[in-house]
C-alpha cells in the first residue's frame, strides 16, 4: 500500500529525514517510535503534503501513485489521513458542516456522488455510536475550546467518518491522561480492518499497550535504525533511546 | 476650471416639480444644486474622502431615467410581500405589493407621498447639507423625486418583514443616474423588521444616491438588513441618518457584496437616554471593487450604547475602507461603546484601510475598540486541505466562518434567514 524509499527531507538548513525507507501493507499497524527530534512529525507532515515539507530525494508510492507529486487534498481523496499532533481550532465552523464539506470534497474528487445532509447525518451518528462519543460534538465549532483529549478524540472521529485507507497518527497519545488514551485507542481498534493500515507515531510505549502493532520501527536521526515485533517497544521502554543510539554507533560511545 | 462631466450631469438633470407640495421644495433644491456646483467634488485631501478617489467618476456622464427598463422578475420570487420595488429608481407598481401589511403601517413610494399633502415628507426633503464634503447628499437633496415613506404607528408590532427592493438594470448604450430619499419613522413602542435589497441585473454602470432618514421614537425597535449586490460597474452613494429617542433600539446588518464603487455613511444620533444601536456589517471587496463605509455614532445622552462589529475582506485589486467614528459627548455619562473591525486580506494586490476613531468627553464611560488586518491562517488552511478540501473550498469555509458571526445581531427569525441566504450567495466567489 505504502512504499517509502530512501526519503530525504530538509527543513531550511537542516536535514531531518536522511534516507528513510518503510513498507506498509493493507491491514497492518506500524508503530514508529523515536526520541524527540528524530523526524517523527516531519514524516507525518511530509506524507500529508504540508507546505515546506518537500522531499529532497527519495520516493513515496501510495497504491502505485507517486504520493509526493499530489496536492494535500488529492492525498486525502486517495485515502491518506493524518491525525494531527496539534489539531487546529477553527472558530465559527460547525464540526458537522466541516466534516460534510471534507467528506463530499473527497467523494467529488473520486467521482462519487455527494451525500445530502440527511444521509450524511445518519452516517455521522453511526460513527458516533461506534466510538461512544456524545452528540454535542456535532454542534460545536471545530476543536474550538476543546481540551487536549477532546481534540484527539475529534481527530479519531474524523478518521471514522472519512474512512481513509492509511491513517497516520502523529503522537495522538501526547498530553492525554489514561482514560483519554484508552478512549482514543479503543477508537483506533474499532477502525482496524484488513483493508486499512495505520502508522502510529509515538514517543512512548504506553499507547502500544492499547493499540497492538504488527511492526515496531525505531526512528533515530532521520532513519529507521531498528525494526521488530511488539517486543521491540518493550525493550525501548526498559533501556531508553540511549540504548538505540549505542546500537547505531557503538564506537562513538 | 471647467465643470466636470459628473457635475454637468447633475446640473442638466433638472426634473420639474409636479405637485403643489413639491413646488414648496424648489428653493431648497435649487440651493442644494448651487452649493454642490460651487463647491465641486472633494479631492483626496478631504478627510472624509481620503479612501475614495472620485477622479475617474468625475469624468463620467449619467443621464436621467426616462422609463424603467424591463427586468427579470425571478429574483423577486425569494422576496415576499409586503414589498416595494424600484427599477432604476422608478417605482415599479406591478412588482410591488402591500399584502400582509397590518393596520397602523403606512408604506408608499415618495412620489405618491408628494402628490398628497405630506408636510412631514416635504420638511425632511428640504433638509440642507451644509458641508462641502457631502456632495452626494446635496445631489440627492437637489434631484431626488422618488423613494419611500414608511411609518409605523405607536405600539404597532409589524410581524412580516417589510422589503424594499432596488433593482439596477442595464439600459443599452447609456449610464443612468437616479436619486432616492427614504423616510422611516417608528412611533413610540413600534417594532419593525425591514430588509433592503440592492440587486444588479445585467452589466451596467449606473450611478445612484440614496439618503435614508430613520427616526425611532422612544421605545421603538427597528431591525434592518441591507444587502448590496449591485452590478460590478455600478456606483452607489448611500447615506443613513438615524435619530434614536429614549430607550429606542436599532439593530442593523449591512452586507456590501457588490457594485464597483459603494460608499455608505451611517450616522446614528443616540438622542435619548438608554438608546442603543447595534450595527454590524461586511465589506466584501473583490475584482476591482472599492467599498467605503463610514460610521458616525453620536452619544448625546447618558446611558446610551453602541455595539459595532464589522468585517472586511479584500482580494484581487479591490479596496475596502472602514471608518468607525464614535463620539461620546460631555454629559453622556455611563455610555458604552464597542467597536470591532477585523479584516482579511486575501491577495497581494488588494487593500484594506481600517480607521477606528473614539472621541470621549464624558465620565464613567465603557469604551473598547479593536481593529486588525490579517491573512488566513496557513495552519487552518493546511488542516482543511489535509481533510480533502481544495484550497478554494478551504478558503471559502474559513471566510464563511469569519463572516457568519455578524448575523447574530438579527436574532433567528426571517430576517436572519434572508441574510444567511444572501451571504451564502455572495460568498460563492
Amino acid at each position: 500500500m505504502l512504499k517509502i524509499d530512501n526519503l530525504h527531507v530538509r527543513l531550511g538548513e537542516r536535514d531531518i529525514l536522511k534516507g528513510l525507507s518503510l513498507e506498509v501493507k493493507p491491514g497492518e499497524v506500524h508503530a514508529i517510535m523515536g526520541p524527540n527530534g528524530a523526524g517523527k512529525s516531519t514524516l507525518g507532515y511530509t506524507l500529508a503534503g504540508r507546505d515546506g515539507y518537500e522531499a529532497a530525494s527519495g520516493r513515496v508510492e501510495f497504491e502505485g501513485q507517486d504520493l509526493l507529486a499530489m496536492e494535500p487534498e488529492a492525498r486525502a481523496a486517495a485515502g491518506v489521513f493524518l491525525a494531527f499532533q496539534y489539531p487546529v481550532e477553527i472558530p465559527g465552523v460547525n464540526n458537522t458542516y466541516f466534516l460534510r464539506a471534507a467528506y463530499n470534497a473527497q467523494r467529488k474528487a473520486r467521482g462519487e456522488p455527494e451525500l445530502d445532509s440527511m444521509q450524511f447525518l445518519k452516517r455521522v451518528r453511526e460513527r458516533l455510536s461506534v466510538l461512544h462519543l456524545k452528540d454535542e460534538l456535532l454542534h460545536r465549532a471545530v476543536n474550538e475550546g476543546f481540551s487536549g483529549g477532546e481534540k484527539k478524540r475529534n481527530e479519531i472521529f474524523q478518521l471514522a467518518v472519512l474512512e481513509p485507507k492509511l491513517a497516520i497518527l502523529d503522537e495522538t497519545d501526547s498530553g492525554l491522561d489514561i482514560d483519554a488514551l484508552k478512549a482514543v485507542a479503543d477508537g483506533v481498534n474499532a477502525l482496524r480492518s484488513k483493508d486499512r493500515a495505520f502508522i502510529v507515531i509515538t514517543h512512548y510505549q504506553r499507547l502500544l499497550d492499547y493499540i497492538r502493532p504488527d511492526v515496531v520501527h525505531v526512528l533515530a536521526d532521520g532513519r529507521i535504525v531498528e525494526s521488530g515485533g511488539p517486543e521491540l517497544a518493550l525493550q525501548l521502554e526498559q533501556h531508553g533511546y540511549a540504548w538505540v543510539r549505542d546500537r547505531i554507533a557503538p564506537a562513538a560511545a | 476650471m471647467s465643470m466636470s462631466a459628473l457635475l454637468q450631469s447633475f446640473r442638466d438633470y433638472a426634473p420639474a416639480a409636479v405637485s403643489r407640495s413639491e413646488r414648496e421644495l424648489t428653493p431648497a433644491r435649487e440651493e442644494a444644486l448651487r452649493s454642490l456646483l460651487a463647491a465641486g467634488l472633494p479631492g483626496p485631501r478631504s478627510e472624509a474622502w481620503r479612501y475614495t478617489n472620485l477622479r475617474a467618476l468625475e469624468r463620467r456622464r449619467f443621464v436621467p431615467v426616462e422609463h424603467a427598463p424591463a427586468i427579470d422578475a425571478r429574483p423577486l420570487a425569494d422576496i415576499p410581500a409586503p414589498r416595494l420595488v424600484f427599477v432604476n429608481g422608478r417605482f415599479a407598481a406591478a412588482h410591488s405589493s402591500l399584502d400582509g401589511l397590518p393596520a397602523g403601517v403606512e408604506l408608499l413610494p415618495l412620489s405618491q407621498a408628494l402628490q398628497g399633502d405630506d408636510s412631514r415628507a416635504v420638511s425632511f426633503l428640504g433638509r440642507r447639507f451644509n458641508r462641502d464634503d457631502e456632495p452626494f447628499a446635496r445631489a440627492n437633496a437637489a434631484l431626488a423625486r422618488e423613494g419611500m415613506v414608511l411609518r409605523v404607528a405607536e405600539a404597532v408590532v409589524v410581524e412580516p418583514v417589510v422589503h424594499l427592493v432596488h433593482i439596477g438594470a442595464a439600459v443599452d448604450g447609456v449610464d443612468q443616474q437616479w436619486h432616492l430619499r427614504c423616510l422611516i419613522e417608528l412611533h413610540e413602542g413600534a417594532r419593525l423588521h425591514l430588509a433592503e435589497h440592492w440587486l444588479g441585473q445585467g452589466t451596467h454602470a449606473h450611478l445612484a444616491t440614496v439618503v435614508s432618514h430613520v427616526h425611532l421614537k422612544p421605545g421603538a425597535r427597528l431591525a434592518q438588513l441591507r444587502v448590496q449586490q449591485e452590478a460590478a460597474g455600478a456606483s452607489l452613494f448611500a447615506r443613513t441618518d438615524a435619530v434614536l429617542g429614549r430607550d429606542a433600539e436599532y439593530r442593523r446588518l449591512d452586507l456590501e457584496l457588490g457594485a464597483g464603487l459603494a460608499r455608505h455613511e451611517l450616522n446614528v444620533d443616540l438622542h435619548g437616554r438608554g438608546a442603543q444601536v447595534q450595527a454590524n456589517g461586511l465589506l466584501l471587496a473583490d475584482g476591482r471593487r472599492a467599498l467605503d463605509t463610514r460610521l458616525g455614532i453620536d452619544h448625546a445622552l447618558p446611558g446610551t450604547r453602541c455595539e459595532l462589529t464589522w468585517r472586511g475582506l479584500a482580494r484581487d485589486a479591490a479596496r475596502a475602507a472602514f471608518h468607525g467614528g464614535i463620539l461620546i459627548r460631555a454629559g453622556a455619562d455611563g455610555s458604552e461603546a464597542r467597536l470591532s473591525n477585523k479584516n482579511l486580506l486575501l491577495s497581494e494586490g488588494a487593500e484594506i484601510a481600517s480607521q477606528p476613531v473614539l472621541e470621549i468627553h464624558a465620565d464613567e464611560v465603557k469604551a473598547a475598540h479593536g481593529s486588525t488586518v490579517g491573512r488566513l491562517d496557513p495552519n487552518a488552511l493546511f488542516y482543511l486541505r489535509s481533510r480533502g478540501l481544495t484550497p478554494g473550498e478551504a478558503e471559502r469555509l474559513l471566510v464563511r466562518a469569519f463572516c457568519f458571526e455578524l448575523l447574530d445581531c438579527l436574532g433567528d427569525g426571517a430576517l436572519r434567514s434572508q441574510a444567511e441566504q444572501r451571504l451564502n450567495d455572495g460568498l460563492v466567489l
